[in-house]
């Protein structure tokens, strides 16, 4: 069977599925709309979040940003479940024993403001937008490449089917979605790293390949990798640089994790605080099988790439170009690889051009140069199941996992902007008389509206989409995540001080990543270049994010010891939101 | 006011709970992973350090464990103030 009807098939599938549940799972009500009625299990509201938080980036780009920058890219795979820990101790369970349904109406309630819960509006908006367009042109992208259909139709198709569920469905049909969603990306990212470890290693679980020997050389397979790479003149794979920047990008990217909304709001969905808390630990063990894999599925496939361009080592010749695999060649009508014989020997030679030790070799040995002149991250985890010669309907299933990652991370993010719309600003602000239909019909109302704008923004994708990410994380670090954690853990905290704390970090995040990236990402806007001699303490704008959580805390207690003590209810709040009697009041409510 | 007294402890022994996973969160991530690792270089771990499996497995391992400590601790503490849910 052709290869893309087999993909067309196993997709048709996977949205038959995601369709059956969205009928299932309508919401008849505001509380089955926000927060799934909260009757969701919370081994499976583990599983919702794992697919919440994993999106296109995780399931496709992360293990290849790890392959080609080795150790010191670690950071994204601490980062991005270390903020659970953050999540599970210090929001989370105390949030949902609050019991509203989002995360600005906590802002509200607890600083009786509504400057600070319109400013937490922008924010969640501003944060969930930017991280959205990734989503769409990422489903974008998957559609295109495996069904054989051009972006737009594939981005028409990604909102359609998200539009079907989300709106009919709200929470309760994108979390019930979502566990399928987990199911389907899980077993597309398992299958072929498991039959990669074995070839390489002959053990089966690939984080424990990684460390294992490789059967083929007799050592170690990172030493046989380093070896190999440093012979090359590349960075050796486990050694590293700048352990403090390593460290602060870290925390930068935990602190941010914990602070993003639509994963927050998912810890809404369960019945009891206790079942939070847990909720926590199963959405970690969720994350934990993808995020240990990828690191094992980095390092085979680079090891691969480089055995495959190496055949005989790097004393040896290297790989003719008429004897390139296939899947090289498969890959290369994609554009996202390419080879180009400089030297015209018909051997392609791949090696660090630009390492000044090389050229010595290189000059020696007769190369004009890097041979290998495309390789897109990307293809390490879209080309594994060809690379390890896996059958038609694994790659089928690498197609509807890439698919299953967007949708479920794009249909989070939209609903935590649209129910910040209709229950913070409609029913808080501008209309509280509503009833409990009229929100209902807003909150369809404005979901829709949010996917249409995600798709027009994934049509016409700014020209910063590639910052946003480090805007998204940077808000949620400066803004959100403090203000929250100060709100539960800080009975003197008030308005003023909140407001401006929220202000404060906000403000400086944009400002320090504009004034390196462009105003508003406008390229040749930037007022200073960004590099390292003009970061303020060497800190790169990404690293930002606890800069700025610092200075929302110092602001805020500065304010607030000045200002008058918050009034007793909002002091009794804070202790009713500390202990966990009385959550299931918040049912249904 | 008894009951006060009981939910400040409460309040208490949650943030000393915390506080000691955090930074157990923090000795295996920043330190182990990273900082400490040039320290921990002599112990060997599949052709590479144990600095590295913390960075790459070792530390997303402790989270999990950390989290699950605190849930069943936390449960236990809510019943010993009678704060937990009916």
């Amino acid at each position: 069977m052709e290869q893309t009807t087999l993909n067309i098939i196993v997709v048709g599938l996977s949205f038959a599925l995601y369709f059956g549940i969205a009928i299932w799972a309508r919401a008849g009500s505001t509380s089955e709309f926000y927060a799934a009625g909260r009757g969701v299990p919370p081994v499976l509201n583990g599983m919702a979040t794992a697919a919440d938080w994993m999106s296109a980036a995780s399931f496709i780009s992360m293990a290849g940003l790890i392959a080609f920058v080795g150790y010191n890219n670690s950071t994204f795979l601490m980062g991005w479940t270390g903020g659970y820990v953050l999540m599970a101790m210090l929001l989370a369970p105390y949030l949902r024993k609050f019991g509203k349904y989002t995360v600005p109406e906590f802002v509200g309630d607890r600083f009786y403001s509504q400057t600070a819960r319109v400013v937490a509006v922008a924010s969640l908006i501003i944060m969930s937008v930017t991280y959205v367009i990734g989503q769409m042109t990422g489903a974008g992208v998957a559609f295109s490449r495996f069904l054989e259909v051009d972006k737009t139709t594939g981005l028409y198709i990604a909102s359609a089917t998200v539009f079907v569920y989300a709106v009919l469905g709200g929470m309760k049909g994108i979390t019930y979605t979502q566990v399928a969603q987990y199911c389907v990306l899980i077993t597309a990212y398992t299958i072929p790293a498991v039959f990669i470890s074995l070839q390489l290693t002959g053990n089966p679980i690939p984080s424990l390949g990684l460390f294992s020997e490789h059967t083929a050389s007799g050592q170690p397979l990172l030493t046989t990798l380093d070896g190999l790479l440093t012979d090359l003149g590349f960075n050796a794979y486990t050694t590293g640089s700048s352990p403090w920047l390593m460290a602060l990008f870290t925390l930068s990217l935990m602190i941010g994790t914990a602070g993003l909304p639509h994963v927050i709001i998912r810890f809404f969905t369960v019945p009891k605080v206790s079942d939070a808390r847990w909720s926590a630990g199963w959405a970690l063990v969720f994350i934990a099988l993808l995020y240990l894999t990828a690191p094992a599925v980095g390092a085979m496939a680079r090891l691969n790439i480089m055995t495959t361009m190496w055949p005989d080592g790097v004393e040896g010749e290297p790989v003719a170009q008429a004897d390139l695999p296939d899947w090289f060649n498969t890959w290369s009508v994609t554009g996202l690889l390419a080879v180009e014989d400089k030297n015209g020997d018909g051997l392609i030679q791949y090696y660090n051009e630009n390492n000044a030790g090389m050229a010595e070799m290189a000059a020696e040995r007769g190369w004009a140069g890097n041979e290998l002149v495309t390789f897109n991250r990307d293809i390490l985890v879209l080309a594994n199941p060809e690379i390890a010669q896996l059958p038609g309907w694994v790659i089928a299933l690498i197609a509807a996992g890439g698919l299953a990652a967007a949708l479920s991370t794009a249909a989070g993010l939209l609903l935590a902007i649209s129910s910040s719309i209709s229950h913070d600003l409609i029913k808080s602000v501008i209309n509280p008389n509503i009833t409990e239909k009229g929100e209902l019909l807003a909150a369809r109302i404005s979901m829709a509206g949010a996917i249409a704008l995600a798709t027009y923004l994934g049509l016409n994708p700014p020209g910063f989409a590639a910052q946003t990410v480090a805007l998204a994380f940077g808000l949620a670090a400066a803004s959100l995540f403090p203000t929250l954690m100060m709100g539960i853990f800080s009975k003197r905290m008030n308005s003023a001080g909140a407001t401006a704390g929220m202000l404060a970090g906000l403000i400086s995040t944009c400002l320090y990543l504009f004034t390196f990236l462009g105003w508003f990402f406008i390229p040749g806007t930037n007022m200073l270049d960004n590099t390292a001699a003009n970061y303020l303490f060497g800190i790169p704008p990404t690293h930002f994010g606890p800069v700025g959580a610092l200075l929302n805390f110092a602001v805020a207690f500065a304010v607030s010891r000045v200002t008058a003590e918050p009034p007793q209810e909002i002091q009794d709040l804070v202790e009713s939101v500390r202990i966990p009697r009385g959550a299931g009041a918040a049912i249904n409510k | 006011m008894a009951e006060k007294a009981n939910n400040s402890e409460y309040w208490a022994a949650n943030v000393r709970l915390v506080t000691l996973c955090l930074v157990v969160w923090a000795l295996c991530s920043y330190g182990f992973a990273i900082l400490f690792r040039p320290m921990l270089s002599g112990i060997a771990v599949g052709g590479t350090d144990l600095g590295f499996w913390f960075a790459q497995q070792g530390s997303i391992l402790v989270f999990l464990i950390l989290i699950f400590f605190y849930a069943s601790r936390m449960n236990k503490l809510d019943k010993e103030y009678g704060v937990d849910e009916e």
